[in-house]
This record gives C-alpha cells, structure tokens and sequence, in this order.
C-alpha cells in the first residue's frame, strides 16, 4: 500500500460568531496520494473550503481548528509530522512552499496594485531564496509552463489586464512556484465558461502527471470530478458522508445524497421531456441542524425512526467510507 | 409509510430576520449600538431644551446690569440652616472699595433669596402664547440677584440662561442649513445619476470645484460682504445659506454613489421589466435602499453646519448680538486676559463639543446599521 | 495618464478663475464703496477728505464702474505682478501681506506632513489590533479631535497652557524673535514654536483619516487577496503592510486632496485665536475694512495654495493607483 502524502484524521473546524456556533467542517477523514487527485463535492455551504483552509490553517476570525489530524510527508522524507501542531512559523514554511493553493475568484484573490509577475516571484523569493532577476526569470518560465502566451510581456502586467482564463492560469502558476508536491484547487473553474474549464482541467492533469502532483480538487459540479478525480468525497454540513474511487462510486454510490446528486446530473440518455430529478428540500441553515442524521429531512430512503434520532457512523475504511444506517450502524 | 413530517413553521430569528423590511433591519442593528442609542438620547434631550429654552432659563438672557458683572458660578444651596429643603442662592451686596471708591457687587452669604419652581420671572412667548413661567426664579430678589448656576458675562448676564437660549438658535440652524444641503444635495446627486452624460460630468466637477476651494475666507467674505444694518433674522438666514451653499457636494456624492450602485441591482432591473414607471421606481423601490445613509450622512453633516455656524459667529462674521448663539458665547472668551479673569465663560464649548460628539456617534451607529457591509 | 494630468489641471486652473470672481465679487457686494468707509475712518481719526480727493480715490480703484471692468482692471494689473495697494494701510499689498503668506503655507504644510504622518500608522494599527487597548485609545483621541473644532480646541489648550503653566501660549515667534531680520536663529526660533499650532490645526483633519484608513482597511483584512498572500507563506506583518495597506491607501490618498483646502481653511481661524502672525487675522481685518485689494488678493492667494496642493495630491493619488495611470478609472 502506498503512504498517503496528506493524511486529515478528525479535522473539526468551528466558527463561533456572536450568533452561535457553526460546526463548518465537522470530523473529515481524507487521504491524499501522489500523483492522483481527490475530488471534495458538495453544495455550497457544505464546508469544502473550509476544510482546505484548515488543513493550510488559514481559517478566519471567528474560526478555528478544535481538533483533529493532518499528517503530512515532508519532501526531504523523514516521518510524517501533524501540520496542526505546527508553529506559526514552521507552518509558514508548508504554504506555499509545500502545499500550494488555487484560489476560486482570480480577480479578487490577486491584488490590483502589484504586478503577476511581483506576485509569483514573492514566493519564490519567499522559500527559495533567489535573487530578484533569478525570481524574475522563474516566473517567467511558470507563465510558459502554464500556457500563458508571451509570457516575457505578460509578467509586467497587472492582473486586470489579463481575460478570466488567463488570470486562473496564473492562479495555477503562483501556486505552483516553489515546486509544491500538494496542490488544493477550490473550486479552479467555477468562474469560468466551459471552453476554458477544459483547457484549465486539462492544465492541470498535464501538471499532475508530470510531476506526480497530489490535487485536491474542490468543486461542485460531479461533470469535473468525473474527469478528473481519481477518488472521491462526497460532503455534506461538515461530514465526509461518502467516500471511494470515482470509478467505484459512480457505479455503485452507496449514500443515498451520492445517489441523488448523480441522478440530478442532466444526461443525453435521458428521455426528452422529463422532469429532471432534484433533491427535495434545501441546506438547512447552519443554527438550525437536523437532529439525528443531519440529511434525512431531504433524504429519499429514510429510515424513519432510526435517522431522525441518532448520528450514523462511518463504516469503512478510510478512502472507502459512508456514514450511512442503510450500510450499518444500526443497533 | 407517513413520510417526511412536516415540522411546524417555527418563527425563528432567522425567518424574523428574512421577513422584515429595511427601515426595521436597519433599526434593529442601530438599536446594538450602545453608543449610538445614547446619542440618540443626548440628541433629543438637547433639542428638548431647545425647545423650552425660555422655560428652563432663570433670567432674562438680555438683560444686562454692570453690578453683577463677571460673577462666578454659583451654587444652590438646598437645604436651609435648619434642615428643611429650601433651596435658595446668596444675595448681592454693594461694598465701596476704599481704593478706588468704586462699588464693588460681591456676594453676601448673609443673604438668602429663595428658589420657587414654576414661578414668574420675565415673559416670554412659547408656541406663540404668551406667558412668564420658568423651572427655576428667584423669590423677591432684589436687583442684581440671580441664580447664577454658571456664572455671568461682562454685561452682568447669566451664562446659563444665554447657554440655553443659544442652544436653541445653533441647533437650529444646523437642522435648516442641513435641510437645504440635503434638498441641493438630493436634487443635484440625484439629477446627475439619473441622466449621467453631460449633465452628470458637469455636477461633478463642479462638485469638485466646490470642494477643493477653502472655503473660510470665502464664508468670511459672504458674511462680511452682508449690509450692517440687516435685522438679526436676516442675518441668520443668509448665515445659514452660505454654508448650505457649500456643503451640500457630500450628500450628493453619497446620494449619486448609491444611486448609481442602485440602479444596477436586479431588483431594479425587475422592476423595470414589471412595468414600474421611472419615478415608482425611484422612490418606491430604491429610496428605502438608501434612505438610511442618507439619514446618516444628515447626522454627520448637522455637526459640520454647527461648526461653521459657531466658528463664523466666533469671529464676528455671522450671527451678530443681540442674537444669542454658541459661538457668540464664546467670543466673549476669547482672549487669555478674559479668560484668566473669568474661566467659566468657556463653558459655551461643552455643549458645542457635546452635541458634536453625540451626533457623530449617532451618524455612524446609523451608518453602520444602515449598511454594515458598505 | 496624460489625461487624467490635464483634466485636473485645467479643472485647477478654471477653480482658480471662479475664486478670483468670487473673492472680487465678495469685496464688491456690500452697498456703498471704500472710499466712504476709508474717508469715514479718515474722519473718526481727525483728518478729513475733500470731495476732490475723495473723486480722486475713486478713480484711481476705478470704483463706480462696472463690475467687469473693475475685475479686469484688478486682473490684469495682478498678473503683471501688481497686487495693488492696500487702501487701510496706504502700502502695497505684498509689502503688508509680506510673510504672512508663507508663514501661513508653511503651517498648512506642517499639519499636512503631521497629518500624514500620524493618521497612516495609527489607522493601520487600529485595524489590526481592533479592540485592543490601544485601539480604544486612539478612538478616543480621535473623537477629541472630530467632535472639538480646531479653534475651540486652541482655545482650551491656550486657557490650560495659561493656566497650569502660566506660558502664554501661541505666535510663531517669541517676542525678540518676532521684528527681528531672517536668520539662523530665527527659523529656529520658528522651528520650536511650530508644532504646537500645527498640532492642532491637524488633529481634526487626523481624526478624519485615522477613521477612514481604518474603516478602510477594516474592510479590506476580510478580501480573498489576503488569504491568498497568508497561503503563499507570508509573514502576518508583510502580508498586512504589502497587500491590504496599499489597497486602503486609495481611499486614504484620495481624501488627502481635500485635506489641504481644510486646513489652509482652519489656519485662518486658528491663526486668529493663537495671534498668530499669519494671514488669517489680516483676512478678517481686511474684510471689516473692506480693504477691496487687500482681501481680494489674499483670497486669491489662498485659493491659489489649495489649487496647487489640491493637484499636487491629485498627482499622488495617481502615483499610488496603477488603474489611474492605465487609464482605467
């Protein structure tokens, strides 16, 4: 068995606002490997980002990490270390340097006032020490590796300068600037039209394979985890509530959310003129969590005496989880 | 199989919150802040004893009478020597100083004069009846005697009295000056984010004249270039005028700014595509939007008015006596020999200062409330 | 770039020609002319006019003519560096106004760089250490400086200077200095008596910026840019000072263009209350007087000053945003 390259135990992040507490991101157990990409789905509010965020501990105010794992293989090898026992300052060295992130919003996660190439060279001089033309010339050469044409021209210019897809390009080359062996992508192509989603995607899986990049890729449309994640989880208010390979869980989803996410997905083979499914009902908000499983008020196969009351478990291992009574759990 | 149960629509605080309109969110929010409320407090008492400013002053705010001159504040004293609470102040008696054979007025702790609330002192007309009743008079006093909580002028004048009374004249000034900033400022804000063009570049850079002009030696020059024999009435209009004259650029940049954001939103849009006429739209659906910043920039633009007000009267160029206002006030401390001889002429500086910070208060709380994220 | 320069500077130039109308205008609105309040003054002191003499005045200023003509007259003669004379103090006027003028630049100044100076650290820090201490502290102050206008605040700081140091405070100059020709020990002279005014005169304008720096940046802590620069591995300190600071800084820039007008503005009031020997009292004087050329041309003056510190901010606002300067306002 291969050593996973990020390994998150438990992770529990909670925001305590003056209106009450928000369990965002709720026990999430998820490994990462080398060279392949885990997809984190949901609806929006499910905790996908925050989850992100935690494991690169910049959650905001009033957030904050209560508990939890993230083992982590350092590059120059040695035993796994928990990012969340870090100090500020040895946590500093891991962003950037050793987990890259890509941002949802080019436009407003770049800043306006500095050029591309000043924002991916600050990395570089950041972690690797160089000098300013040596940065220089690095960010240059990440513009070519990403796609960007005339890269020497672009580096000057300021990110409003630059169309959507290009600016997601950059995105991707500022994360990748110090040779990161982990990358978290939320949500990379949401912003985007289809055309460019592609070409971002197929960015991407060209970086992976090259590098044996690990990509955990946030989203929420199931069309991009099917192209590109190689294992799967599924979230919903802050729980992994189903876990697998993309291939195993497209084929079998054993979590009836699963289930109705993929039946929602529009398909050509459907027969014309009919409804397309939906999932009854909506998130419920975040003061006002369901007792018991906390999806079976919109849940199709509730078991009704044993979901609305108690909590599911996870079976499974971890990589091949549901929470889920239909699959166990129930006395 | 029942199915699902339905759970009872709860009236939770979030569905309060998703059902109530803006002015009730905005009041709501306002009603967190703690500071602003008691702004919003000091506000409304301060304009109260505008109102009743006759009624809460002791003597005659004109009246001069060279004995009592220059006489330092003067306590109440409640309780009489035997106990019993009687309010009453001290007398004056008159003392040739074997110097300079002057009579000096001096205060005689052997003389009590008696307080009676609600009793007639001079007359004065309120709400247009006549009457002479006060809180506070004296009983019998004999001339010079007065209850003289915050000392007298050099005219021999009772601070307080003329504090009240100015109060009501420098608060009011503010109100009709920031009355005309804000018509000139909704109009021309307005008119410049509806038609935009020609018309709105030439507000704006007249705006932008406006506000990049120093604008004290212009309000000192319109008030010098006013004729001496004006009434005081007059004078106060034209004061206020002025400085509405120039003051008026913010609120319309605040009133443009949102109008145009306005004019962007969906609901606009929706509106338009229901059929809504141009002026329903304006004022039924996109007033309310952002009638509370513009309640907010009115309550910060009341202090500037009451600045300008007081800073111009300060240096002779606004109101004139025997008009009464802070500023007036003040230009009685305003040199050091003054002042050393009779330090609570400064106190016409505490009102001004506190219904400054009140209304600055009461300008954000109501800023933040109206938009905390803008 | 090249147009936003000039749109500014043409908008100066047309804001100069509207002060110079209006400070005319001002001198010219109350009814009956100079010459009857300078031979009225003339009289109350003993001397009198004959009605010759008196004619004489009257066209030397043009006086009786119409308005245009008169402004023309007063125009052209300035612009070949002939302000005119005073008519109260029978010299010219740039030998009455004399180094007023620069005094009063160099205290507008002072204020400005103090202004500057204290409003950008300390609205930073505030921000970023919200509630702490501190940041109630400087709230404080800076209410003190909003709520107390700048001539009531020198006139308490003169009362207390008085009265628990028995110092007389205020005038740029201490007495032996103050007729004395320019020198070393003059300027210094200048120097020591300088922040005590200029203090003053800038906490009001301070307080303002301190608020809008740190509501600015209050706002700008929360965008996604900031998480972005955390995520790169970037110090706290250096991810605040590089990122949000520069984007807060536009506003901040763009409210100190018409920071100069006020406290050019507010040195006259305080100049009046701190006797100081600045053009401020000469204003009001000129004006009671109506000393036509006199209150005209230090208005003109003054609205010179603005205009030019007014553009030369707007210089710096374009400086400190990369979208002005593509031309991408």
């Amino acid at each position: 068995m291969v050593e996973p390259i990020l390994s998150v135990r438990g992770l529990t992040t909670h925001f305590f606002g003056v209106e009450g507490v928000t369990r965002a991101v709720d026990g999430v157990d998820l490994d990462v490997f080398e060279g392949r990409t885990l997809g984190i789905v949901g609806e929006s509010g499910c905790g996908k980002s925050v989850t992100a965020r935690s494991i690169l501990r910049i959650v905001d105010r009033p957030g904050r990490i209560v508990s939890g794992q993230t083992m982590f293989r350092r590059a120059e090898g040695g035993p796994a270390i928990d990012l969340l026992q870090l100090s500020e300052a040895e946590m500093r060295q891991v962003r950037g340097r050793e987990i890259g992130l890509v941002f949802q919003e080019p436009m407003a996660s770049f800043s306006q006032h500095y050029t591309i190439g000043n924002q991916i060279s600050e990395a570089v001089r950041l972690h690797m020490k160089l000098d300013k033309r040596a940065a220089h010339d690095r960010a240059i050469e990440l513009l070519d590796m990403v796609g960007v044409p005339q890269p020497s021209r672009r580096v000057d210019e300021y990110p409003f300068q630059l169309s959507g897809g290009l600016r997601q390009r950059v995105m991707i080359a500022m994360a990748l600037a110090c040779d990161p062996r982990v990358v978290i992508a939320d949500e990379p192509t949401t912003a985007l039209d289809v055309t460019t989603q592609a070409q971002i995607l197929d960015l991407l899986r060209d970086l992976q394979e090259k590098r044996g990049l690990a990509i955990i890729l946030i989203t929420h449309d199931m069309g991009v985890i099917a192209e590109m994640a190689h294992d799967v989880a599924v979230m919903y208010l802050g729980r992994a509530v189903e876990t697998g390979t993309v291939k195993d869980m497209f084929a079998a989803p054993r979590h009836p959310y699963t289930r109705a996410l993929l039946r929602s997905i529009p398909t050509v083979l459907a027969k014309p003129r009919t409804r397309l499914p939906t999932i009854a009902g909506s998130i419920p908000h975040p003061f006002d969590r369901p007792k018991g499983c906390p999806y079976h008020p919109r849940c199709a196969e509730i078991i009704t005496g044993t979901c609305e009351a108690q909590e599911p478990p996870v079976t499974g291992a971890v990589g091949a989880q549901v929470r889920c009574f239909l699959h166990g759990g129930r006395a | 199989m029942f199915g699902m149960f339905r759970r009872k629509p709860a009236v939770n605080e979030a569905e309060r919150h998703a059902t109530a309109t803006q002015l009730q969110l905005t009041w709501w929010r306002f009603r967190r802040h703690k500071l602003a409320m008691v702004s919003l407090v000091v506000v409304a008492l301060f304009y109260l004893i505008a109102i009743g400013a006759d009624f809460l002053a002791t003597t005659d705010p004109h009246a001069t009478d060279a004995r009592t001159s220059y006489i330092a504040p003067q306590g109440i004293h409640w309780f009489d020597d035997d106990g019993s609470l009687r309010p009453h102040v001290y007398g004056i008696k008159g003392v040739r100083d074997l110097k300079t054979f002057k009579v000096v007025y001096t205060i005689d702790p052997s003389r009590k004069v008696y307080i009676e609330f609600f009793g007639r002192g001079y007359s004065y007309s309120f709400l247009g009846m006549e009457t002479d009743r006060h809180l506070m008079v004296l009983k019998d006093p004999q001339r010079g005697e007065g209850i003289y909580l915050l000392g007298t002028d050099l005219l021999g004048r009772d601070l307080f009295s003329r504090l009240v009374v100015a109060t009501r004249v420098s608060l009011t000034i503010g109100l009709i000056g920031v009355s005309l900033s804000l018509f000139l400022g909704v109009l021309l804000g307005g008119v410049s984010a509806v038609y935009g063009g020609i018309v709105d570049t030439v507000i704006q850079r007249a705006i932008e004249v406006i506000r990049s002009m120093p604008t004290i030696p212009l309000w000192l020059g319109l008030a010098a270039a006013l004729p001496n024999d004006w009434s005081v009435m007059q004078v106060y209009f034209a004061i206020t005028i002025i400085i509405s004259l120039l003051a008026w650029t913010d609120l319309a940049r605040v009133v443009r700014g949102k109008f145009l954001a306005l004019r962007e939103e969906d609901f606009v849009l929706a509106a338009e595509l229901a059929g809504a006429s141009q002026g329903r739209i304006i004022f039924h659906h996109m007033l309310p939007s952002f009638a509370s910043h513009i309640i907010a920039a009115v309550s910060l633009a009341l202090p500037a008015m009451i600045i300008s007000e007081t800073s111009l009267s300060f240096l002779g160029l606004g109101l004139r006596p025997p008009a009464i206002s802070w500023g007036i006030l003040l230009q009685d401390a305003q040199n050091i020999q003054t002042l050393a001889l009779a330090p609570w002429l400064l106190v016409a500086a505490v009102p001004v200062i506190l219904v400054i910070l009140a209304f600055n208060f009461l300008g954000d709380g109501l800023r933040d409330a109206a938009d905390p994220y803008g | 770039m090249i147009a936003f320069i000039t749109r500014r500077l043409l908008l100066g130039l047309f804001t100069l020609f509207l002060i110079s109308v209006l400070s005319f205008l001002i001198i010219q609105l109350p009814p009956g002319d100079f010459v009857d309040a300078y031979i009225a003054q003339l009289a109350a002191s003993g001397s009198a006019v004959s009605a010759a003499e008196a004619e004489g005045l009257r066209q030397l200023y043009g006086l009786g003519q119409p308005f245009y003509v008169q402004y023309w007259k007063w125009i052209s003669r300035i612009l070949v560096g002939d302000f005119g004379e005073s008519m109260e103090w029978r010299r010219p006027v740039t030998e009455v106004i004399g180094d007023r003028i620069w005094l009063t630049l160099l205290l507008s100044f002072a204020a400005l760089v103090i202004t500057w100076g204290l409003a950008l650290p300390i609205g930073i820090f505030s921000a970023v250490r919200q509630y702490s201490f501190a940041d109630y502290a400087f709230t404080l102050v800076g209410f003190i400086g909003i709520a107390v206008p700048n001539f009531l605040l020198a006139l308490i700081v003169m009362y207390l200077a008085f009265r628990f140091f028995g110092a007389s405070v205020g005038g740029l100059f201490s007495a032996e200095m103050a007729l004395a020709p320019w020198s070393v020990e003059k300027v210094w002279d200048l120097i020591k008596h300088l922040p005590l005014p200029a203090i003053i005169l800038a906490l009001g304008g301070t307080a303002q910026l301190i608020r809008i720096m740190r509501a600015n940046l209050l706002d700008e802590l929360r965008r996604p840019y900031v998480v972005t620069a955390r995520a790169k591995g970037l110090s706290e300190r250096r991810t605040i000072l590089k990122y949000p600071v520069r984007a807060a800084l536009n506003p901040f820039a763009s409210n100190i263009a018409y920071l100069f007008p006020y406290l050019v503005s507010g040195s006259i009031i305080v100049s009046i209350v701190l006797g100081l020997p600045t053009v401020g009292p000469l204003l009001v004087k000129a004006l009671i007087a109506q000393d036509m050329f006199l209150a005209g041309t230090i208005v003109l003056l003054l609205g010179v000053m603005t205009v030019i510190g007014t553009f030369i901010s707007d210089l710096v606002l374009m400086w400190v945003e990369p979208r002005l300067r593509h031309q991408m306002d």
